[in-house]
């Protein structure tokens, strides 16, 4: 693999202008400073209970996501074309989502498979001819960003269900601003402490017509038992909405309502963090305790916005992915601005044959998989693994597909022996409402911490750190 | 507001105060105990501590005697006792985090703080007297911190009131227990006028509720079994007496009852509790008889538990 292209130094010994301010900062600053800030900030999450679940361990059921204090740092030109990139691609997206769930012409003029869709377990076909307000279906998206050198930025994944990960870009930059008032002064970082409103607003402007004129917004989550409780509660708050479980919520009459100590009120916009799956126990999942039975006829009635919609599964699935480029084009006649990762379908047997000749050296994905789960890294993987991920291939060639390892960037990173590169990726947050889409200059910036490794999951000992986007 | 999240706020009150009371019990006991035998006579204290906390029947399902070990163990650390210390801090930290967005910053540090010190506590337990003295100590504190932070930060809403009503009637059925147990020592006695033996057990109760130096303040008497009663149950000055948890009860239900617009059932009960403290005096009680009174004081608390929930939390 080749060497990593590096955010901070350039081969030969220069700067890159972003980080010029940094390295000076940190050649005044003594270890132990740094050592002390960063127990400080561990101090902090674990104070503020910034705790996350890790499925399928008993033990330890919250944990912290380590956090690492050295800034990543991007300049307000880079932002700028990340943007425009970010906002052309969730719009091809909700245009995607649109023409599946209504006239399907991408389907007709071939540029994707029918069977991709059609035999998707993402696919609902619950949504054929649904009407959603404005024709948002993705409202909140994530989408993973990565880089292999200075000019491109490369989406490694779409996330258009439930993406989360957005309280740590707020926390993270609540607890540097603590930590660093300093090194705050010496840089124009772009606030992003907007967020919550502008998703606020989003949400409000999508509610269904049957609204009243303030629609009542309320968060959905599966409960306190769900790896990503913290982040709902987060939410709820600074949005100022009701942070609901299913069970504070009955439809009746096809309108939804929330159990309140007033009596039943009516909700408009749910912000859901519960999978499709889980949502509506008499339209899915029969043994789902997590839904509200009847959401989705209400839903059907056009009495309650569902945020994301429904079935927005179908465009973030891995194996749609590989047509991007080409939803991109199709739907808006222009290029594509953030490239994609070249991408083998194993449902294809010329790309199957050169997947398992080439398994040590690709990364080999799950279609429906997330959260870095049941993944195979090839060149960082033992023969054994590799053998039994050839036969998991062989058996079912249509759940997988791969990439080449790419040598993700690196950046700055505090490690047992100092500061060392590490890898990292970014998933900024990219809102869409009724009229606008809007991105807060930032993200999530994950790193692996773990020295070459590629892994940035946090339920695969992955850190983050801020992300600075200079306001120049 | 949503009932489930007004459940967990008025349960979340209800568990600190409920710990606290638990470790004040544990604390008072353990000074009575300390002392020879011609000072508090034969009655087994841990008996009556058990009693107080309404769990001895579950007790001894598990242990033959109520010695020191054993009721320390059951009452602070014990997972099989549902009201143990460490269940109420497990149960309010879990409950906190289920309404953190109805809780202030401030409100859900102290519990989260609380619950991460204590792990190491219920890992290793506290094998010197001075270790329990300083765990007995950080539950009480951690109470008052709560109580402090939710009195100095959050909003004066339906939040603060159904998390003050958790607070009054927990603390309203904590003193009417330990007088329900210890009634018979507090009855006029004609036969002996407070020997030491009575005045242990009598400063032992103040003790449980904080209301030793109270005593004195009120009444600038020595101990007597009559007015320790009427602090405890009609001083409305006090705020552990029956009197001022129903004053503070009736409040925080008209306060709802304001901003909701309505007023229900929960509203006439309490008030109809508080007026009977009211129009009560010490001589009536104990003529007709202190036991009975307490007795009916705690099925009408639980009473208006029971409506509060009916008519707010589900």
């Amino acid at each position: 693999m080749a060497v990593a292209f590096d955010e901070m130094n350039i081969p030969g010994g220069e700067l890159r202008p972003a980080y010029q301010e940094l390295a000076r900062w940190l050649k005044e600053t003594p270890p132990e400073a740094l050592e002390y800030r960063r127990q400080e900030a561990e101090l902090l999450f674990r104070r503020i209970g910034i705790t996350f679940a890790v499925y399928g361990e008993a033990e330890s059921t919250e944990r912290l996501i380590p956090f690492d204090v050295i800034p990543r740092i991007m300049s307000g030109k880079e932002w700028a074309l990340l943007e425009r990139g970010l906002k052309q691609r969730v719009r091809a997206l909700n245009m995607f989502l649109r023409d599946i769930y209504h006239g399907r012409d991408i389907l007709r003029a071939e540029v994707v498979p029918d069977d991709l869709i059609f035999q998707n377990p993402v696919f609902r076909p619950e949504m054929n001819g649904q009407h959603v307000p404005h024709d948002v279906y993705v409202h909140i998206a994530g989408i993973d960003i990565v880089r292999v050198d200075a000019n491109d930025f490369i989406v490694l994944e779409d996330n258009a269900r439930t993406p989360s990960g957005v309280s740590y870009m707020l926390e993270n930059r609540e607890i540097m601003m603590r930590l660093f008032p300093d090194l705050f002064a010496r840089h124009k970082v772009a606030p992003v402490e907007r967020y919550p409103d502008e998703l606020l607003a989003a949400l409000r402007s999508v509610a269904p017509q049957s609204a009243s004129g303030e629609p009542t917004v309320a968060l959905l989550t599966p409960g306190v038992y769900n790896s990503a409780y913290y982040e709902h509660s987060f939410l709820a708050d600074k949005l100022g909405i009701e942070l609901v479980e299913g069970r504070d919520l009955i439809v009746k009459n096809n309108e939804v309502f929330m159990r309140t100590t007033e009596g039943m009120k009516r909700v408009d916009v749910i912000y859901r963090r519960v999978d499709d799956d889980f949502l509506d126990p008499l339209t899915f999942r029969p043994d789902s305790v997590l839904g509200v039975p009847g959401l989705m006829s209400a839903y059907a009635a056009g009495n309650i916005t569902l945020a994301n919609a429904v079935g927005t599964g179908i465009a973030d699935d891995k194996a749609i992915y590989s047509y991007m480029p080409d939803i991109v084009k199709f739907y808006l006649g222009e290029e594509p601005i953030l490239k994609n990762v070249p991408t083998w379908r194993c449902r294809e047997p010329k790309d199957l044959a050169y997947v398992l000749d080439n398994l040590g050296d690709l990364v080999v994905k799950e279609v429906h998989g997330s959260g870095g789960y049941g993944m195979l890294i090839g060149p960082a993987a033992t023969k054994a693994t590799i053998e039994a991920f050839r036969e998991k291939l062989k058996r079912e060639p249509e759940g997988f597909i791969a990439q080449p390892t790419l040598a993700l960037s690196t950046c700055p990173t505090c490690t047992a022996s100092g500061l060392a590169p590490r890898h990292v990726d970014l998933r900024p947050f990219v809102l869409t409402g009724s009229k606008r889409t809007t991105i807060v200059p930032g993200g999530l910036t994950r790193v692996a911490l773990k020295e070459g490794s590629l892994v940035v999951n946090s339920s695969q000992g992955g850190g983050t750190k801020d992300t600075w986007i200079l306001d120049e | 507001m949503l009932s489930r999240t007004a459940e967990n706020l008025y349960w979340l009150a209800r568990y600190v105060e409920r710990a606290e009371y638990l470790a004040r019990t544990i604390d008072a006991t353990l000074r009575v105990t300390a002392l020879p035998a011609a000072y508090v006579g034969k009655t087994n204290e841990w008996d009556s501590a058990l009693l107080t906390a309404g769990v001895a029947a579950s007790f001894y399902q598990q242990y033959q005697e109520a010695n020191e070990t054993n009721v320390v163990d059951y009452l602070s650390f014990s997972t099989d006792n549902p009201s143990s210390i460490r269940n109420c801090i497990e149960a309010a930290r879990l409950n906190s985090r289920s309404v953190r967005t109805a809780l202030t910053s401030e409100m859900w540090d102290t519990i989260n703080s609380a619950w991460i010190e204590l792990q190491a506590v219920w890992s290793k337990g506290t094998s010197t007297r001075e270790d329990l003295a300083k765990f007995l100590r950080f539950v009480q504190e951690t109470s008052l911190r709560f109580d402090g932070s939710a009195y100095r930060t959050m909003l004066r809403n339906d939040a603060y009131w159904f998390s003050r009503m958790g607070v009054h009637l927990e603390r309203a059925d904590n003193t009417a227990r330990i007088l329900d147990v210890k009634y018979h020592v507090l009855l006029p006695d004609e036969e002996h006028v407070g020997g030491p033996l009575d005045f242990y057990q009598w400063s032992s109760i103040l003790r449980s509720v904080s209301a030793l130096t109270a005593y004195h303040w009120v009444y600038r008497e020595t101990l007597k079994p009559w007015l320790i009663a009427d602090l405890l149950i009609l001083n409305d000055t006090l705020p552990r007496s029956l009197a001022s948890c129903y004053g503070n009860l009736v409040r925080n239900l008209d306060q709802i009852g304001v901003a909701y617009g309505r007023q229900g059932p929960a509203q006439r009960h309490a008030r109809g509790i508080r007026n009977r403290l009211e129009h009560s005096n010490m001589n009536d009680i104990f003529q007709h008889g202190v036991h009975e009174f307490i007795q009916e004081f705690i099925a009408d608390n639980s009473r208006l538990g029971e409506i509060i929930t009916k008519q707010y939390l589900i």
